[in-house]
């Protein structure tokens, strides 16, 4: 079993080279786009895969809202724009004001979807928070169109395209450079928090061992919560970013995206975090040379062949072990 | 000091404490022997708060902490170190130090401590960039009680700290169990079924059987009492 494991992984990546070597060959300009591409995608669902795999590696629960509140960071920039614009406010002023209100939602509907819908069921069976979680997430999706509309809303970029930028635009604009940057900043930033702060180590140590935590004097509920919240900031960002590139946002947005990163932090190995991170990349990237150079409009059969392929040879994921290493 | 008045603790319908009183005075080491599946670790996990009692009482210095957060009291000055050690298994050995004063924002005494431990147990010092999980059982041991030490706490529950390690670890560990106590004044409160070991350390102990608690005297004469021998020393 293993060797044919290997074997068969060996052949997939003999032909996927050999047909990656021709195409860069024959139009490598075409190659760099497709790359570049892949890269900006891959950087929206590392922003969004994070959320899902820090909440997965502090509590064990798939928190299908989490998309839901991509959406809601979205919008609310949506609204903070328009009514900034209107008000003729500096572009710059709007664009950080339009984030950090964006951010600020997000984190509030996440902190509170985690005290209504799984606080309350921490040690019930896993089934009934995953309902909650489905619930959450239909129920987010429905207040948005309610309050907001069903229609797609045009969504003005906040990012400027720079001047000189202008010359390097036709490979890359300057929005999805500003994604790309954005995307390694705050990872970087990340990384520190969990790495050096002290809620970074609670918050590992609240993923290794819950009753430790607390006899050691973390109260592990304000860390699950910080986990939901840090997780919103950054799919918040997300958010704003992808509707900077898309040009246009709805209600519905969240629930494919947030597959697709799902998808990615399934990848990379649920609950770790570079993980996380490599799994939107490599989903992100490939994903854009299959479009590119196969079938564009099975963009999404893709995802999901990749997630049953993954399911059923390696379900822990690139970077997970038999017991994943948590946050 | 510590008090707990006919304390209930239940697992759903398992009644795993049937309404025990124990007292332990400040600066004393008390041993509760008994049994596997008497109900020792539930009294530790009831004290901290992890699995609080249904009726009865537990007060430290007069205050009812019964249904405090086990957070809460941690920060009153209880600190356990529990069955099986749990250390954090992918912190280094520094983070999981640097978790046991996760409350304290005193960077000096903080720092002092953490030589203290270091002091006590050299080899942690030089494994300290190590994650947790790679240690052997006599140095997570070690580590354990090193990062309980790490709170200052005025009362330290240890759980079977004997369990599974070598007898020359043993003695040592004992060793600085009452070496700390004697230095700090820390009181000590040691759940054993290494009988002997935990009445020779102990001034004094509690005898445990089926949730209940049966005998309590000094540690010496629990020693000498034949019941005890039968029933925990094996003689
Ligand atoms: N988490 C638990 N759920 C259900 N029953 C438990 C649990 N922990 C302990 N018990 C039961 O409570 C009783 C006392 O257990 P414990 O306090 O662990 O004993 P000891 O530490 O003396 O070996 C035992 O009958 C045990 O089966
Ligand atoms: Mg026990």
């Amino acid at each position: 079993m293993r060797w044919i494991n290997i074997l068969l992984g060996l052949a997939v990546a003999g032909i996927l080279g050999f047909y990656g070597i021709r195409e860069l060959l024959a139009d490598p300009v075409y190659f760099l786009e497709l790359f570049l591409g892949g890269l900006v995608r891959g950087s929206i669902y590392a922003l969004i895969a994070l959320g899902y795999t820090m909440v997965y590696g502090i509590i064990q629960l798939i928190n299908f809202a989490h998309g839901e509140i991509y959406m809601i960071g979205a919008m609310t920039a949506l609204i903070v724009a328009s009514v900034l614009g209107l008000w003729g406010w500096h572009s710059a002023v709007i664009a950080i004001l339009a984030v950090v209100f964006a951010v600020v939602y997000s984190c509030a509907y996440g902190f509170t979807v985690e005290k209504i819908a799984y606080k309350p069921l921490r040690t019930a069976p896993r089934l009934s928070a995953l309902i909650s979680a489905i619930g959450m997430s239909l129920f987010l999706q429905n207040y948005v169109m309610l309050a907001q509309t069903p229609e797609f809303q045009p969504f003005e970029s906040l990012i400027p395209d720079f001047a000189f930028w202008e010359p390097y635009a036709h490979i890359i604009t300057s929005v999805e450079l500003a994604i790309i940057i954005t995307t390694v900043v705050v990872m970087i930033l990340l990384g520190m928090l969990i790495k050096f702060t002290k809620i970074g180590k609670a918050m590992r140590a609240t993923a290794q061992d819950k009753i430790m935590s607390s006899l050691v004097g973390i109260n592990v509920n304000n860390v699950i919560s910080t986990t939901f919240v840090v997780g919103s900031a950054t799919a918040a960002i997300g958010g704003v970013l992808i509707a900077c590139h898309v040009g246009q946002i709805n209600f519905f947005i969240g629930f494919l995206a947030g597959l697709k990163a799902f998808i990615a932090a399934v990848l990379g190995g649920i609950g770790s975090v570079p993980g996380a991170v490599l799994g939107s990349l490599v989903l992100g990237i490939s994903e854009s040379f299959f479009t590119g150079y196969f079938w564009s409009e099975y963009e999404d059969v893709f995802a999901f062949t990749i997630l049953v392929i993954i399911l059923i040879f390696r379900p822990s994921g690139i970077l997970g072990k038999h017991e994943t290493q948590k946050v | 000091m510590l008090k707990l008045t006919d304390v209930h603790t239940y697992y759903g319908n398992i009644h795993a404490l049937k309404g025990i009183n124990i007292e332990v005075s400040e600066g004393e080491i008390i041993s509760l022997i008994g049994a596997n599946g008497a109900g020792k670790s539930t009294t530790l996990m009831t004290t901290s708060g992890v699995v609080p009692a249904k009726r009865g009482t537990v007060e430290l210095n007069g205050e009812d902490i019964t249904q405090m957060a086990p957070d809460d009291i941690v920060k009153r000055g209880i600190c356990q170190v529990p069955e099986g050690r749990r250390i954090f298994p992918y912190l280094t050995v520094a983070e999981n130090l640097d978790m046991g004063a996760f409350l304290r924002d005193d960077k000096e005494g903080i720092k002092e401590d953490l030589d203290y431990v270091y002091g006590l147990f050299p080899i942690l010092a030089n494994r300290r960039n190590q994650s947790g999980g790679t240690l052997s059982g006599g140095e997570q041991q070690m580590l354990a009680i090193s990062r309980a030490l790490m709170s200052r706490p005025k009362v330290l529950l240890l759980d079977e700290p004997s369990l599974g390690l070598a007898p020359i670890i043993i003695r040592q560990i004992f060793d600085i169990i009452q070496k700390i106590n004697q230095e700090h004044k820390t009181t000590i409160f040691i759940v054993e079924q290494n009988a002997n070991l935990a009445l020779k350390a102990a001034h004094r102990g509690y005898v445990m059987e089926n949730g209940a608690i049966t005998m309590t005297d000094t540690g010496e004469n629990l020693l000498e009492n034949e019941d005890v021998k039968k029933a925990y020393l094996g003689m």
